[in-house]
């Protein structure tokens, strides 16, 4: 039970990916590990002893030298507007973890790995698309990433980039804003536009969704209506419903 | 547990109203949303094709169709919710049936619960934990039946555990001899769930 003791990181570098949204790498004295997918609790704590708890998704893989975290600032929020605009390198920041046992992956399960993100729901898949590269995974991956427009994307460069090798195929869809001379999609995940962009099911990929709930819930819906198995299906989502 | 430590420059930004304050569990905040988690999709469930059971080690097994159900003795349940995530949704109201109202007459040979639902989610609870007024199906929410997404037609309510612990789209409960953890029970959560006690994950 040594993951689940509250302990300090030093924050060693902070990265901006987009304007609201800045990774943050932290060296932990005690890290049993974690799989690709899990999340980290972080506590802050006032001057006069109130505390605040969030959840957020481990960015990193298993084997990367510090574990980060990437955080979208929430305006109305508490904790995400600390961590995004007045954390700074040299400060420690408390946490816990790794939690969760449902939406992770290793290499062991073998399958093409089918990834849908909707906005900062990109980072858990981030950790099992780095952990399949450092592991020199050859399992087909598709990586299809909702975003409102391309200042939004997140770890932009490192997608674009294509560090993932070959076998990573990446698509973007731009929901509200579009460059000029934008050729990708444009579009919500509706059900035309998931049987062009995701494999079928009888590949039987295994699908990871991760996102806004509304996002979450549409998208698992619809890919179960064109066959995917339900149980290979796994989703986590995040923020308010819709209704 | 925190040390004196402090987190430098953070300060509260969220702070309950004063009369809402001592309803609050540690660690969470209030929301007036209702966020949606689950770990499988939102099955579909027409009211003509639901059915609720009790099974398992039982003197007499019950199951009811959606009208029958409807006929059972209807209760508004005002009350807090807490999810493990960390909001809680102070003075909401759900309608349903208590679960002492669907135990009559079954005879339990149990001290052990597991609820299961539609679309394969299950949660386990001590049978003490939902007797006694202290859980109930709910099919209604502020006074409208209960969306889908959350877990409408019906749902479990168990107000004084965390969140995960009311089952949505409830299917049955099956009374054992033994607990069994559930499926957030088997993926790192706690087996019990008291969020007075912040019982949210395995060792705490």
């Amino acid at each position: 039970m040594g993951g689940l003791t509250w302990q300090l990181g030093g924050v060693v570098e902070l990265v901006e990916e987009t304007p609201r949204t800045k990774s943050i790498a932290l060296a932990l004295p005690v890290w049993p590990g974690h799989r690709a997918g899990q999340h980290v609790d972080v506590r802050l704590t006032a001057e006069d002893g109130y505390q605040a708890q969030r959840s957020y998704a481990i960015a990193s893989s298993p084997k990367d030298a510090y574990v980060v975290i990437t955080v979208e600032r929430l305006d109305d929020g508490e904790v995400s507007p600390y961590l995004v605009n007045e954390l700074r390198p040299g400060d420690q920041l408390e946490l816990r973890g790794p939690l969760g046992g449902y939406f992770v992956w290793d290499e062991s399960l073998g399958d093409p790995l089918l990834l849908l993100a909707g906005g900062s729901g990109v980072v858990p898949l981030r950790a099992i698309l780095r952990h399949r590269r450092v592991v020199e995974s050859t399992v087909p991956a598709r990586l299809l990433y909702w975003a409102r427009a391309l200042d939004d994307v997140i770890y932009r460069d490192e997608l674009m980039a294509n560090v993932f090798g070959d076998s990573v195929d990446i698509r973007l869809m731009l929901t509200r804003e579009q460059p000029e001379g934008w050729r990708g999609w444009e579009r919500w995940t509706d059900m035309e536009l998931l049987q062009e962009v995701t494999w079928p099911a009888r590949e039987r990929p295994l699908v990871y969704v991760c996102g806004p709930t509304p996002f979450v819930d549409k998208a698992t819906i619809s890919l179960i209506a064109l066959g995917h198995e339900p149980g290979r299906v796994l989703h986590e989502a995040f923020g308010p419903t819709g209704v | 547990m925190g040390n004196g430590f402090v987190s430098r420059g953070f300060q509260r930004r969220r702070r309950p109203p004063d009369e809402l304050a001592d309803r609050l569990p540690p660690g969470q905040y209030v929301t007036d949303d209702y966020p949606v988690l689950s770990a499988g999709p939102t099955p579909h469930i027409e009211t003509d094709a639901w059915g609720f059971r009790i099974d398992g080690m039982v003197g007499q097994e019950r199951e009811w169709t959606w009208d029958e159900f409807q006929a059972l003795p209807f209760e508004t349940v005002p009350c807090d919710i807490h999810c493990v995530t960390k909001w809680s949704k102070l003075g909401t109201n759900f309608g349903g049936v208590s679960v002492d109202a669907l135990l009559e007459g079954v005879e339990p040979k149990g001290d052990f619960v597991m609820e299961y639902s539609y679309g394969g989610y299950t949660t386990n609870v001590p049978l003490a934990d939902i007797t006694g007024g202290k859980a109930w199906v709910v099919t209604e929410h502020e006074g409208e039946p209960l969306p889908r997404e959350h877990g409408g037609p019906a749902r479990m309510l168990v107000p004084h555990l965390y969140f995960w612990k009311s089952a949505k789209w409830v299917a049955g409960l099956r009374i054992m001899d033994h607990g069994e953890p559930g499926f957030w029970e088997q993926n790192g959560y706690h087996n019990y769930g008291d969020p007075w006690k912040e019982q949210r994950y395995w060792g705490d």
